[in-house]
């Protein structure tokens, strides 16, 4: 029976959305799941990981208590937990905090990893991932004594299939090394992460300024998404670079991505095209952004926005 | 003894460059290649550090194909002293390619720090940093948005979610991957790309480093084009009843919302 790990990532005593669709993807023909948690937490998570198909939930922790962040001792504690279970495989997020452990583990274990899976074959050890610019699927091969891999948030439909699971505490005897966490910045931090976000609506060089992305905020309001932009949008200094999405930017996968004003060039479709349904509001129908989306409205963003959340707003409240 | 700041660039197909695949696992290279964007926030917050240590040399490394030898060019044009190009035939993967940047950088000296970008757009693995750290035995931040270094102590701010930062602090050496917002790179004018023309380049074959047996290995085994299946459907008439029609469409039809 292949006992395969989960890395759950959670925020604020909440499992992140994106981690039902990577447990989804780990599940198999008789697999054992272990679900690692980190935060301290793991009995209040029981309910959800079990709907999910986790048997066996792994408290990690350090023998004063929970660890507080820092990637480095994290992914120690997970190396040493995966060599305590016998895990011969680990599935994690391609998120920031998945970008900082899951390539730590497999270093420390000189372990296989491919990031930003699509899709994994666990029997096979095949992933598909994004290569050039999103503009080929790669398969790999994973050949080594455990295999990691690293799921691009949203892109797996998370199944439930209800077990019941059991927790195990485990102590790993780690302590801060080299690398010392001194502060955590989160002031500037809003919301969901774009990687992780369901729905995104994104503003370009039509935004013409920091304020009107006001715009944009306001209907990611009533739809529950978060706000992205071009890379125009962020050179020009109108909005963070943690907002931009595309090639040097981030990756994203959501259900639904907006893009408003945005031309659609190859390097911004490189971080948004598997995204499930894209929407393009442009004044120009043949922007390749209006020629490669699902819905497309040609007309101006500050006229077709506003009555977009509108609208919105009129339906969700009566949906 | 010098300040040794060493800088690992690699060579990237143009991201606007169009990919053919040429057999399962190779693409046509009669592209465009540049220097991996991320690469040039590396070189820039290396070339800044030596100008505030003084005697320091920047050391530009890249595993890579001989026209690699370009993206090394493109490095001393922005200011590295002079390069190793450890030259392969087929990408190695990142396991692979971490051994061979150790053993290049050991055989030419004592690295006080390694900078690197925080990923390469072409295959976008983001790990060679980290195995490059654990493999030398020395700590490694990535995505880095800050660096400042006091006496024999490096502190970063590296990028967490949604915006957040953590504040790091790590002895040298160290490996640090740069982001975006790390610097801005400068643009090397004609007088440098002239210079760096006759910048010192050391040429060391991949088999002759010794990396040992990795005991693992990613390996391509088949590379496809990206296919996509979507139908654009432009939703016609004014804007009041176009907006109504895609509330619907999301509604009913893609079921998102
Ligand atoms: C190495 C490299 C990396 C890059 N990385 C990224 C990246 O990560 N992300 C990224 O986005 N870009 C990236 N780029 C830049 C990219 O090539 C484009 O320049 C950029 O994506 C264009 O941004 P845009 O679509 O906002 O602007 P434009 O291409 O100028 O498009 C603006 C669009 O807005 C439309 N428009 C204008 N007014 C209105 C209005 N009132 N209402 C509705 N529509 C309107 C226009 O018709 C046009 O289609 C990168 C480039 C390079 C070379």
């Amino acid at each position: 029976m292949p006992r395969i790990g989960v890395f759950i990532e959670t925020r604020e005593g909440r499992i992140k959305p994106a981690m039902s669709g990577v447990i989804t993807a780990a599940r198999g023909p008789n697999h054992e799941l272990y679900g690692l948690v980190l935060d301290g937490r793991a009995a209040d998570y029981k309910a959800q990981l079990q709907a999910f198909g986790i048997h066996r939930i792994v408290d990690v922790a350090s023998p004063t208590g929970p660890l507080g962040w820092n990637p480095d001792t994290w992914a120690r504690a997970i190396a040493l937990a995966m060599r305590e279970f016998g895990l011969e495989a680990l599935f994690g997020l391609t998120s920031a905090m998945g970008k900082e452990v899951l390539p730590r583990i497999a270093a420390i274990l000189d372990a296989p990893l491919l990031m930003d899976c699509l899709r994994v074959d666990v029997e096979k050890r095949t992933a598909e991932k994004s290569q050039f610019s999103g503009k080929t699927t790669g398969v790999f091969k994973l050949n080594g004594a455990h295999c990691l891999y690293g799921m691009r948030p949203n892109v797996i439909e998370a199944i439930p299939a209800p077990t019941e699971a059991k927790i195990d505490a485990f102590q790993a005897p780690v302590t801060e090394g080299a690398l010392i966490v001194e502060a955590l910045r989160l002031e500037a931090s809003r919301g969901v992460d774009l990687t992780e976000a369901e729905i995104i609506i994104s503003g370009g060089r039509a935004m013409q300024n920091g304020d009107n992305f006001r715009i944009l905020r306001e209907c990611a309001e009533v739809l529950g998404a978060s706000v992205g932009a071009s890379r125009v949008a962020v050179d020009a200094g109108w909005v963070p670079h943690s907002m931009q999405v595309g090639q040097t930017g981030k990756t994203v996968s959501p259900k639904l991505y907006i893009a408003c004003g945005i031309s659609g060039s190859v390097q911004h479709f490189a971080g948004m095209k598997t995204s499930g349904v894209i929407v393009a509001i442009n004044t120009d129908p043949k922007a390749v952004m209006m020629q490669h989306c699902d819905y497309g409205i040609a007309g101006d963003l500050f006229e077709v926005v506003p009555i977009l959340t509108r609208q919105l707003k009129a339906s969700l409240n009566h949906g | 003894m010098p300040f040794k700041i060493y800088v690992c660039v690699k060579h990237v197909p143009d991201s606007a460059a169009n990919i053919t695949i040429l057999d399962k696992t190779r693409i046509e290279e009669k592209i465009t290649f540049i220097i991996n964007p991320f690469d040039e926030n590396a070189i820039e917050e290396a070339v800044q550090l030596r100008s505030k240590v003084g005697d320091a040399e920047v050391v530009a490394v890249t595993i890579g194909k001989p026209a690699a030898v370009e993206t090394l060019r493109s490095a001393m044009a922005m200011g590295a002293d002079r390069g190793i190009h450890v030259v392969t035939g087929d990408p190695p993967d990142s396991i692979a390619t971490a051994r061979a940047l150790k053993a290049a950088i050991l055989a030419d000296g004592a690295p006080d720090i390694i900078f690197t970008g925080k990923g390469s757009i072409d295959s976008e693995g983001f790990q060679t940093m980290f195995r490059l750290g654990a493999a030398l035995g020395v700590p490694a931040a990535n995505n880095v948005a800050s660096f400042r270094l006091e006496g024999r102590t490096a502190t970063v701010e590296s990028e967490l979610e949604a915006g957040g930062r953590a504040v790091i602090r790590m002895p040298l050496p160290c490996v640090i991957g740069a982001g975006k917002a790390l610097n801005k790179p400068r643009y090397p004018i004609l007088p440098d790309i002239m210079k760096a023309r006759k910048k010192p380049i050391r040429t060391v074959p991949m088999e002759s480093l010794d990396i040992g047996t990795p005991p693992a290995s990613v390996q391509l085994i088949e590379l496809r084009p990206f296919s996509d299946r979507r139908q654009a459907k432009l939703i016609p008439g004014p804007v009041e009843k176009a907006v109504e029609e895609l509330v619907r469409l999301l509604r009913e039809e893609a079921k998102v919302i």
